[in-house]
């Protein structure tokens, strides 16, 4: 079926800024690892908002700090969150994250522990957090263009077949929406080495591709500071190696299959930063999947394409993750956790273009409603990315 | 016709096997995606699915080349048809 995208509308939550949504979660957001303890008792009290518990937020200071606040105001602005209560151990960060997600005009509401303790807090809480998620309940869907569509790409538990196969639908299907004006996001900065060249080609101006060019070896230096090897086992992981692959080198040539051979890379991010306009973004990131999802969901990205080989089963709390896979053995081993099979591209049985299609299939399915695999199994992961050490 | 393995591009070095139980002998089809043809290559070992065969004879510190780039270089020599992999090819980075 060949998806006209010029026509193609889709349902989704229209928020206070203007951005569209399409998951309408209310969350419990803690400012640091010493309130996950009450934003969960919250969850637990009031059902069908969502806790977010994270390890971190503590003596950070400095770049990391910052990454810290943009990453957690970033979550709480995406437009798949209706409204959000912050818990922090005291009362001026949980504020600073507040006032961050109250810019989107969403109902935002922050709560410190000390000098209230765990109990009255989680009372105020969960006070406040009923009357969200009773009044998000009664939010409905409205029909909207696709160029409102925030589209997000990272592989995890790569292999052979997502080169082949899983990848190249996605840059299929990347090339179709780069064409319809969305706004589309991938990352992984190590693991574009060996195939950098091939990306800063794609650059849309040098100034672009001077950007790109220093987070690249930004990341390669940090890589080259701290190894003790050649990184085998991590980057390629264990996993990819049982997979097939060989090298980096040929794991960041698979990679780059994700953003297809038409569009250009019109814009460079920080960690967890905010496009500012349609097109294709690259955002400087760990190839961690959890990471990196956790990334793209702080920089206001609504769905999330998750190509895997060997059957990564990673979610997030807030951004759909549609998995497709190319690896016969794993759609059949582990077919509960994969959305798109594309496995038919390694039997010709399927083309790249009709496999593209099949996944912009999905992501309107998803866009509109439908729960992922992810979701449905509860997956939920939601990881901070460090710069360095606390204070 | 079915496939025993693909090939991304036609002056690559390897092709990748898409089938389980490829055993050391079997006549194996390969598919070159980027030309739409085929080719068949004898199987010198054993190799599972997602693993590389080579498909050109390399000699020890060849260049190894994938979708038409280089992933890195050989630290033995590979006959046609025999199974690459860290064992033999290693990365040129870090």
């Amino acid at each position: 079926m060949a998806v006209d995208l010029s026509k193609e509308m889709f349902h989704g939550y229209v928020r206070e800024n203007g951005r569209v949504g399409v998951r309408n979660h209310v969350i419990i957001l803690p400012v640091d690892d010493l309130s996950n303890a009450a934003a969960e008792a919250v969850a637990h009290n009031i059902k069908g908002v969502l806790a977010l518990p994270h390890p971190y937020g503590r003596l950070q200071f400095g770049a990391d700090l910052e990454l810290h606040f943009r990453t957690l105001i970033g979550t709480g602005c995406n437009p798949n969150v209706a409204a959000v209560v912050v818990i922090g151990i005291e009362e001026g960060w949980t504020r600073r994250i507040v006032e961050g997600i109250a810019s989107t005009g969403k109902p935002v509401i922050g709560f410190g522990i000390e000098g209230h303790g765990d109990h009255e807090t989680i009372r105020r809480a969960s006070h406040a957090a009923r009357e969200y998620l009773q009044w998000a309940s009664e939010l409905r869907r409205e029909q909207r263009p696709l160029v409102d569509l925030w589209v997000s790409t990272k592989c995890g538990e790569s292999d052979t077949t997502s080169g082949c196969g899983a990848n190249p639908t996605v840059g299929n299907a990347f090339d179709k929406l780069y064409g319809a004006g969305l706004t589309l996001l991938f990352g992984e900065t190590t693991e574009l080495t060996g195939g950098e060249h091939l990306v800063a080609a794609r650059c849309r101006t040098p100034e672009i591709r001077a950007k790109f060019q220093f987070m690249f070896d930004r990341y390669q230096e940090l890589v080259n500071r701290h190894k003790t090897n050649d990184l085998s086992e991590s980057q390629p992981t264990k996993g990819n190696i049982a997979g097939g692959l060989t090298t980096i080198e040929e794991k960041a040539l698979g990679n780059i299959q994700k953003i297809g051979r038409k569009c250009l890379i019109d814009g460079v991010l920080d960690k967890a930063e905010e496009p500012t306009g349609p097109g294709l973004w690259f955002m400087d990131s760990s190839s961690a999947a959890a990471e990196m999802v956790t990334l793209c969901a702080a920089a206001g990205f609504v769905v999330h394409f998750f190509p895997t080989g060997q059957g990564n089963v990673i979610g997030n709390p807030i951004l759909p993750v549609i998995k497709l896979c190319a690896n016969p053995r794993t759609v059949r081993t582990m077919a509960e956790h994969v959305d798109v099979d594309v496995s038919g591209l390694l039997r010709r049985e399927m083309n790249p273009d009709q496999a593209g299609d099949a996944l912009i299939e999905m992501m309107l399915r998803t866009a509109n409603g439908r729960l992922t695999a992810a979701e449905a199994l509860g997956h939920r992961e939601f990881v901070l990315t460090r710069l360095f050490e606390s204070a | 016709m079915s496939i025993h393995f693909v090939v991304h591009e036609e002056g690559d070095s390897v092709g990748v096997v898409v089938v389980e139980g490829v055993k050391a002998g079997n006549t194996l089809t390969g598919w070159i995606m980027e030309d739409d043809k085929t080719i068949e290559i004898t199987a010198l070992d054993d190799v599972p699915l997602g693993h590389k065969l080579a498909i050109r004879d390399l000699s020890q510190n060849d260049t190894v080349i994938k979708y038409g780039v280089d992933i890195g270089r050989t630290i033995a020599p590979i006959h046609t048809g025999g199974y690459l992999h860290v064992h033999n090819v290693k990365t040129k980075r870090w």
